[in-house]
C-alpha cells in the first residue's frame, strides 16, 4: 500500500479567544492533500477565525497550524502564505489597480517575469469567462460576479498547491457557475491542489469537495464524506441546511 | 507581525525626514551664519520711520567701510527687540519711552537716565547716539472735522459722541497706550484695534474719525490731519536714537554717535514726507539726508521703490516648498504611528489642531525666543501649521481603507513595506495629497507673515508697503503670492489627474 500524502494544513488541538469570547475550543482538523473539503457552518461559528489561523494572520492561544508540514509561526507566516492562494467572497481586489495588475501583482512582489504573469493571467481569465479586455479596467469597472471570477483567478496565478476559499463563488449565476465549477476543479486536480472552501451551498459542497467539516461554536460537529454527511446528517444544523436546499430531492 | 508595519514605516519615514530637514538647515543656515561673522545687521521696525533710520544708518556704516545687512521691516518692538537680543540685529532705531515702557517695563525710568543705562547694560545693550527728535505719541483726526466741531487738544475728545476711535494693535495693549490715555482724559468712547498701516487711510476715509499717530509722521500731512495736544503731558518722551549690542565694535558705536543731534523733529517729519508723500524710496530718502552730511549718494542701493521680485518669489517658494515636503513626510509618518489606535490619532489631531489655533503671527514670534529670526524660525512655524491638513487627510484617508484590503495584502505575504507602498500609500494618497494641497495654500498665505519676523518672501513689499500706505507696493507682493496659490492649486489639480484614477478622485 503506497503511503498517504501528507496534508497541506493540519489544525491540532486549536483553540483561539477573542476577546471574552472562545471562538474556536480544541479543534483539531486535517484538511486531506488532494481535492477539497468543504467548511460548513453558520455565522459566527468560527470559519473565518480558521482560515485567519490558517493564513497566519492570526495566532492561536493554544494548540497549532501546520502548514505544508511546516508549524506555523510569526517567524514562517510571511513565507509560507506566498504558497497559499487565498480567495473571498467580498474579492478585496485593490481599488486603484486594473485587474490585470490585481492578478499579477504577487507575482511581481515575488520577482516572477512579467510577461509570463500576463500570459498566465490571459490564460486564467478566459478559463473562468473573464474576456481579456476586463483585465484591462478597474475592478469598479466590473460586475459583482465578474469581480469574483477575477477573484478566483488571482487565488490561482501562483499555481498555489493550497487554496483557502471563503465563499467566491457565491454572487456568480447558475450558469456561469457551473462553468466555473468544471474549470476550477480542473485546475486544482492539475496542480494536485487541496483546498479548504468555506460555503453555505451544500450543491457547490458536493460539486468540489470530497469531504465535509461542520463547525458549530468553534468545535467540530460533523466530518466525513460529503455524501454520508449530507444524506446522513448527524446533526441539526447540517439537516435544516439540507432541508432548506431540498437536496435529498434534487438527489432523487 | 502585524505590528511590525506601523515602527518599519515609520522609522523609514523619519530617517527620510531626517535627512531632508538637515539639508534644509543647513543650506539655510550658511548664509546666516557666514554674514553674520563679518558684517552689522541692522533691523527696523514696520513703518516708515523706522525704516528709513534703519537705512539711514546703514548708508552711514557703509560710506565709513562696514559692511551692513539690512533685516527691516519687523512687525512689532517685541519682534525686533527679539532679534537684538538674539543676536540676529545688532542695531536698530528705537525711542526712549518704548524702551522704559514696552521694553523695561517700567515707566518710573522715563528721564532717569542712569537708571535706563545701568537696566539696558544688564541686558548687554546700549542706546546711544539720540538724533535730537521726539516722536512720541499722538492723538491724529481728520483737520476739517477738527474745525467744525472745535478739537484742538485730547481733552476735546472727553463727550464727543458719534466718533469711532480704532488705535494700532501695540497702542491699543501699551501701557502708555488706550488705556492709560483713556483713564487720564476721562475718555468713554469705545476704541478698537487697526492695522497701524490702514489707519490714517481708514481716518482720511472718515471710516474712523482718530487714531493713534506718531508725531514725526509724514503722512500727516498726506491726508491732511491734525494732532491734538496732549495738555495733560500724558504722553512720555518718545527721543529717538540707536538701540545696539553692547559688543558692537566702539568705531561703529563712533560713527552712530555722529549722527547725535542732526535730526529735528520738523527735518525727521520732512524727510518723512520725503518718502510717504513724494514717492523716494527709503535708500534715495536716506541718501538725500547724508548728502547733508557729507556723505555722496554714489553708494547707495536702488533709488526706486521698486521692487526686485525674483528673489522674493524663489524665497516664497523655497519657504512654503520646504514647508510642505516636511509636513508632508512628518505626517505621513505620525499618521501611520497612530492610525491604529483611536486614541492616539485623537491626541495627535488634537495637539497638531491648538497648533493651528494659535493666531499665525503669534507663531511666529513665539519662534524668536526658541530659533532668533529669519529662515528657519519662519520654516518652522509654517511646517507646524501645515501639519494638521497633512495629518487629518491622512488619518482620515487611513482609516477609510476598509480591512479586507489589509487582509487580502497579507495573505499574499506582503512585507510592511509592499504593504505600504502597494496597498496603503496608493489607497490614501488621493485624500492625503487633498491635504496637502490645502496645506499647501494655507502655506503660501501664511508665508508672506514670514516677513514680520525677517524670513523674506512676497511678504517683505506688503509689509513695507503697508508701512507706506502703498497699494502699488502692496500689490506687488499680494498678487504674485494670489498667483502663487492659484498656480499651485492648479498644480494639484493636474496632479490629481496624472497620478490618481478617476473613480479614486475625492469629491468625485
Amino acid at each position: 500500500m503506497v503511503d498517504e500524502p501528507p496534508s497541506k494544513l493540519e489544525f491540532t488541538a486549536v483553540r483561539k479567544q477573542l476577546g471574552q469570547r472562545t471562538v474556536l475550543d480544541n479543534l483539531s482538523l486535517v484538511v486531506p492533500a488532494w481535492g477539497g473539503m468543504a467548511l460548513v457552518g453558520e455565522s459566527g461559528s468560527g470559519k473565518s477565525t480558521l482560515l485567519s489561523l490558517a493564513l497566519g494572520l492570526l495566532e492561536p492561544d493554544a494548540g497549532h497550524v501546520t502548514v505544508f508540514g511546516e508549524r506555523l509561526s510569526a517567524a514562517s507566516a510571511r513565507a509560507l502564505r506566498q504558497r497559499i492562494g487565498y480567495a473571498l467572497q467580498e474579492t478585496g481586489l485593490f481599488p486603484h489597480l486594473s485587474v490585470l495588475d490585481n492578478l499579477t501583482l504577487q507575482g511581481r512582489l515575488l520577482g516572477n517575469d512579467a510577461d509570463e504573469l500576463t500570459s498566465r493571467a490571459l490564460l486564467l481569465a478566459e478559463q473562468m469567462h473573464l474576456d481579456s479586455e476586463m483585465l484591462n479596467r478597474y475592478p469598479v469597472e466590473l460586475s459583482g460576479g465578474q469581480q469574483q471570477r477575477a477573484g478566483i483567478c488571482r487565488a490561482m496565478m501562483l499555481a498555489p498547491e493550497l487554496l483557502l476559499l471563503d465563499e467566491p463563488f457565491s454572487g456568480l449565476d447558475v450558469v456561469t457557475r457551473s462553468d466555473i465549477y468544471d474549470h476550477f476543479i480542473a485546475l486544482a486536480n492539475d496542480r494536485q491542489c487541496s483546498f479548504l472552501l468555506v460555503t453555505h451551498d451544500l450543491n457547490e459542497a458536493r460539486r468540489l469537495c470530497a469531504t465535509v467539516a461542520v463547525l458549530r461554536d468553534g468545535e467540530i460537529v460533523d466530518h466525513g464524506p460529503t455524501e454520508r454527511v449530507i444524506n446522513d446528517p448527524q446533526h441539526a444544523y447540517v439537516a435544516r441546511l439540507v432541508d432548506a436546499q431540498r437536496l435529498h430531492i434534487a438527489h432523487g | 507581525m502585524l505590528t511590525s508595519l506601523a515602527s518599519l514605516t515609520l522609522s523609514d519615514c523619519i530617517s527620510l525626514m531626517a535627512k531632508r530637514l538637515t539639508i534644509a538647515l543647513a543650506l539655510a543656515m550658511l548664509p546666516l551664519t557666514v554674514a553674520m561673522a563679518e558684517t552689522v545687521g541692522v533691523g527696523s521696525k514696520n513703518f516708515p520711520e523706522s525704516y528709513l533710520l534703519a537705512e539711514i544708518a546703514a548708508q552711514w556704516l557703509e560710506a565709513d567701510g562696514h559692511r551692513v545687512e539690512r533685516r527691516f521691516g519687523f512687525g512689532g518692538t517685541q519682534l525686533v527687540y527679539g532679534a537684538l537680543t538674539g543676536g540676529d540685529v545688532d542695531i536698530y532705531p528705537e525711542y526712549s519711552g518704548t524702551i522704559t515702557r514696552t521694553i523695561l517695563n517700567d515707566p518710573s525710568i522715563d528721564g532717569n537716565e542712569s537708571k535706563l543705562t545701568s537696566e539696558l547694560d544688564k541686558r548687554r545693550l546700549a542706546f546711544i547716539g539720540r538724533l535730537g527728535f521726539n516722536n512720541t505719541y499722538a492723538v491724529a483726526v481728520r483737520r476739517q472735522q477738527a474745525a467744525e466741531r472745535g478739537w484742538r487738544d485730547i481733552s476735546d475728545l472727553d463727550g464727543a459722541g458719534g466718533i469711532e476711535l480704532a488705535f494700532s494693535h501695540e497702542f491699543m495693549q501699551r501701557d502708555d497706550g488706550w488705556p492709560g490715555l483713556a483713564a487720564r482724559y476721562g475718555l468713554t468712547q469705545i476704541a478698537r484695534g487697526i492695522e497701524h498701516g490702514l489707519a490714517y487711510r481708514a481716518l482720511a476715509n472718515g471710516d474712523i474719525d482718530g487714531t493713534d499717530a506718531y508725531s514725526t509722521d509724514g503722512d500727516i500731512e498726506r491726508f491732511d490731519l491734525l494732532l491734538l495736544g496732549d495738555s495733560a503731558n500724558y504722553f512720555p518722551r518718545y527721543d529717538a536714537g540707536w538701540l545696539i549690542r553692547d559688543d558692537l565694535p566702539e568705531a561703529i558705536r563712533q560713527r552712530l554717535g555722529e549722527l547725535a543731534g542732526t535730526l529735528s523733529d520738523d527735518t525727521m517729519r520732512a524727510l518723512n514726507a520725503r518718502v510717504v508723500v513724494d514717492g523716494l524710496s527709503f535708500p534715495a530718502a536716506a541718501s538725500e539726508f547724508l548728502a547733508s552730511r557729507g556723505v555722496s549718494n554714489t553708494n547707495t542701493a536702488g533709488d526706486s521703490t521698486a521692487i526686485v521680485l525674483g528673489p522674493l518669489i524663489v524665497r516664497h517658494i523655497q519657504l512654503t516648498l520646504v514647508a510642505i515636503v516636511a509636513a508632508t513626510i512628518a505626517g505621513f509618518a505620525l499618521a501611520l504611528a497612530v492610525h491604529r489606535s483611536a486614541r492616539w490619532s485623537g491626541i495627535a489631531l488634537y495637539i497638531a489642531g491648538l497648533i493651528q489655533t494659535v493666531p499665525s503671527i503669534a507663531l511666529l514670534a513665539l519662534m524668536i525666543p526658541l530659533l532668533g529670526i529669519g529662515f528657519i524660525p519662519a520654516l518652522t512655524a509654517l511646517f507646524l501649521y501645515a501639519l494638521l491638513p497633512v495629518l487629518r487627510a491622512t488619518l482620515t484617508a487611513l482609516g477609510a481603507i476598509a480591512p479586507v484590503y489589509r487582509r487580502v495584502a497579507a495573505a499574499m505575504g506582503m512585507s510592511a513595506r509592499q504593504e505600504f507602498v502597494h496597498v496603503l500609500l496608493p489607497l490614501a494618497l488621493p485624500h492625503a495629497l487633498a491635504g496637502i494641497r490645502t496645506a499647501s495654500i494655507i502655506c503660501i498665505g501664511t508665508a508672506t507673515l514670514a516677513a514680520f519676523i525677517g524670513a523674506g518672501g512676497l511678504g517683505e513689499p506688503i509689509v513695507t508697503g503697508l508701512a507706506l500706505s502703498d497699494t502699488r507696493m502692496i500689490l506687488s507682493g499680494a498678487i504674485p503670492a494670489a498667483i502663487l496659490a492659484m498656480g499651485t492649486d492648479l498644480g494639484f489639480d493636474l496632479l490629481e489627474r496624472r497620478i490618481i484614477a478617476p473613480h479614486m478622485r475625492v469629491g468625485r
